[in-house]
């Protein structure tokens, strides 16, 4: 499985939010992926009838998964494919590295897939010699700098264009060193050049999966730029890396996905390929791989089913939730510390590595609910984060200073007397000390919010419930005893 | 005279004011106002004493037992005060009286009163205007605001044009939308010293798009929010006064704004 660095999470943050160059791309995503988003709904009038209808049809696949799961093997099986259901990381890496080895590989080509990601295949090909080469450009830009993915339909969202020059004037040596590569231009056609040959000379290709559909037996994946069919229909073999809940029952179902995902995912009404695979090359087929393989990942995702975490399985990974994500948009994805970012990240990654190897993540939110409302799914992220929360607090992997500071607030705000000495004293103290100028400049022990804001100080130095209890007309009910 | 003409005088309709822990003790106008904007549209007021904090800090925190036992305490202050509705001037805090059925969701019998308060709790300019369909705002403000939907209020209690109308009504404002209204400010609760640098980030974007619109008043609808975004304010240097929405709309407009001394 990828390692993962989500536990160290502060010190991502601290060095993410100190990153210019990440500040300056992030705020070209959001502006980008937000519009677009935006802009493709309010052409679909019946947007949130699609979203209740995804909904419905996701929690029926999850009600019903062995079913379709089977229908889905029985299918590929009779059209010739081979399904290998895994039940972790290192059980898909083995399958992945047996076919390759079956067929002699020694180069594979993939297209754009966070199975992939999550469980470290690219590391494991090459320890055991084989060769994974990214043709998704952004996949292609951040294995040349040996980076993850900072956003999972975008995964170079944090490297400048002069960082991509870089990275290919450092690999593409045999290139003339002078060229022009300021513009996005030059980098897709070097990029384009380059992959050329290597689709020509793969033995394997591996691909992700937007979608398994149990009707027909068929994999299908969206991509903008072609390299996905290129990687499928070129090499001999073609693997398809899946996790689960990736099925859905019928073609039909399919389309209602696909029109939510492109929509969601970059505002697109369909992204510019969309390509279903129903097995391998047939007697009477021009061209398409000799055999087709399906790898079916559980890794946790079963132990979700019928969880409160359950509802995280309908995820299409449109990456919606993270593009309209504050706190996704002030750190990146990076900072996450695993495979997937984002508000569905600090859900999922606590499901699929531990939550106490991934504390911190559901409590990276002010649950401002943006995710929820931009969903496809409707997929209720702040109730999980918060379910997390709890389970944290119940296992005691809370922090101990928030904990010890949840108890001296409910001690005091739960013995009503106390609480107004409290207040009327921290009102009259406050007021004092804040003085004059009504604000104070530093705190002790409140730096985290000192460092970037003056703190106002109590308006009156008296608290509203008293100054209320003054006046000649309060209406005061159950007094103080 | 004609006995038919007169009616029988309807009782009027009595609500319980849920001060938040913040506007008690950093705001206290913002009660005051409150509670003058709910006499005005024709409420009886009363203030329980028996109330201090929602439990929101708790509930957020993943601790369920310190939830329940804030909100059983509020709950029946709420319940001894026998209002027809609970208001605060405050949506984060309404949200969290609208979660306390899910605090309770292993007992039934608190849930049940959980249930019957929430249901009757409203936040203050939602309160005004679709409960009581009242917008006589009589109220006067020389200058430019801009208005910040807190995300609570929002996207849970579908806070947005309510505010708006009411503000309508004072003479001599105009209100303008920030750039991006959607964007959270950073405060969430403990988020905001939990992960100061986050937040900090976050409020220094709301800040520039508050700036940027002109405004010389921020007003919003929550006293958490609009400290954080004071704070932020003040210390780069901005000279927006900053408000909530009911001191305002009770015309009290011209008191010391938040974070400003004498």
């Amino acid at each position: 499985m990828q390692q993962s660095t989500s536990h160290l999470f502060h010190d991502n943050v601290r060095h993410a939010v100190n990153d210019d160059n990440l500040r300056v791309s992030l705020e070209t995503m959001k502006t980008g992926f937000r519009f677009k988003r935006l802009a493709a709904i309010d052409r679909l009038p019946e947007f949130e009838d699609l979203r209740e209808e995804g909904k419905a049809l996701k929690d029926h696949v999850l009600a019903h998964l062995d079913l379709y799961l089977e229908a889905f093997e029985k299918k590929v099986i009779e059209q010739g494919g081979m399904v290998h259901w895994c039940a972790n990381a290192a059980e898909a890496q083995q399958v992945v590295l047996d076919i390759c080895r079956s067929v002699g590989a020694r180069t594979v080509t993939k297209g754009k897939s966070m199975i992939s990601e999550e469980i470290g295949l690219n590391d494991y090909l090459e320890k055991n010699g084989v060769q994974p080469i990214e043709t998704d450009l952004g996949e292609y830009i951040i294995q040349l700098r040996h980076e993850a993915p900072s956003h999972i339909i975008a995964p170079a969202i944090h490297v400048r264009k002069e960082m991509v020059a870089d990275a290919f004037r450092a690999t593409h040596t045999h290139r003339p060193a002078d060229r022009d590569l300021s513009e996005p231009r030059s980098l897709l056609d070097e990029a384009r050049e380059e992959l050329r040959d290597k689709f020509l000379a793969a033995d394997v290709g591996i691909t992700g999966a937007n979608m398994l559909i149990a009707e027909t037996g068929t994999s299908v994946i969206v991509t903008n730029e072609g390299n996905g069919d290129l990687t499928q229909l070129l090499p001999k073999v073609h693997v398809v890396l899946a996790s689960l809940e990736k099925v859905v029952p019928t073609l039909n179902d399919a389309s209602t996905v696909l029109r939510l995902l492109a929509r969601s995912a970059t505002g697109q009404e369909a992204s510019t390929y969309v390509t279903f695979s129903s097995g391998p090359r047939r007697a009477d087929d021009l061209d398409g791989p000799e055999q087709y393989h399906v790898i079916l990942l559980d890794n946790g995702r079963s132990k979700m089913l019928g969880s409160e975490f359950q509802d995280m399985l309908r995820c299409i990974r449109c990456g919606a939730c993270m593009n309209h994500c504050p706190v996704y948009g002030a750190i990146g994805g990076h900072a996450y510390g695993w495979v997937y970012p984002g508000p569905m990240g600090s859900v999922l990654t606590p499901a699929l590595i531990g939550i106490e190897n991934a504390a911190p993540l559901p409590n990276a939110s002010t649950l401002c609910g943006r995710c929820e409302s931009v969903c496809p799914m409707k997929i209720p992220l702040p109730r999980m984060l918060r379910a997390w929360r709890e389970q944290e607090f119940e296992r005691h992997l809370t922090p101990p200073r928030a904990v010890w500071a949840l108890k001296v607030h409910t001690a005091l705000a739960s013995r009503l007397r106390l609480y107004r000495w409290a207040t009327r004293l921290g009102a009259w103290a406050l007021r004092i000390w804040g003085g004059r100028r009504g604000s104070f400049d530093h705190i002790p022990f409140a730096q985290d919010w000192t460092d970037s804001r003056t703190m106002a100080a109590p308006q009156y130095g008296r608290t509203f419930m008293d100054l209320y209890a003054n006046r000649p007309n309060a209406h005061i009910t159950n007094k103080e005893r | 005279m004609d006995q038919s003409e007169i009616s029988a005088p309807r009782p009027p309709v009595r609500v319980a004011l849920f001060i938040t822990c913040l506007a008690d003790m950093f705001r206290p106008a913002v009660g005051f106002a409150t509670v003058a904007l709910l006499e005005q549209a024709g409420c009886e007021v009363v203030v329980p004493q028996g109330q201090t904090c929602c439990g929101q800090p708790q509930w957020n925190s993943g601790d369920r037992r310190g939830a329940q036992k804030l909100a059983r305490a509020m709950i029946t202050a709420f319940e001894q005060a026998e209002v027809d509705y609970v208001v605060a001037p405050s949506g984060s805090c309404i949200g969290m009286v609208k979660d306390w059925p899910q605090v309770f969701s292993d007992d039934a019998a608190w849930q049940q009163r959980a249930t019957a308060i929430a249901e009757k709790s409203w936040e203050l300019t939602s309160f005004l205007v679709d409960r009581l369909g009242w917008t006589q705002v009589q109220a006067h403000l020389e200058g430019i605001a801009a208005y910040h939907d807190s995300c609570t209020g929002k996207r849970k209690l579908g806070v947005a044009a309510q505010p708006r109308a009411l503000l309508a009504g004072v003479a001599g404002l105009e209100v303008r939308d920030l750039s991006a209204p959607e964007e959270c400010c950073g405060f969430g609760g403990t988020f905001c010293v939990k992960y100061g640098d986050i937040s900090s980030r976050m409020v220094t974007d709301k800040a520039k798009d508050i700036i940027a619109t002109g405004a010389d008043t921020l007003l919003a609808g929550d006293v958490g929010c609009l400290l954080n975004m004071q704070g932020r304010l003040r210390r780069l240097g901005s000279p927006i006064k900053v408000r909530h929405v009911a001191e305002v709309l009770a015309n009290m407009g011209d008191q010391p704004a938040i974070g400003e001394g004498e």
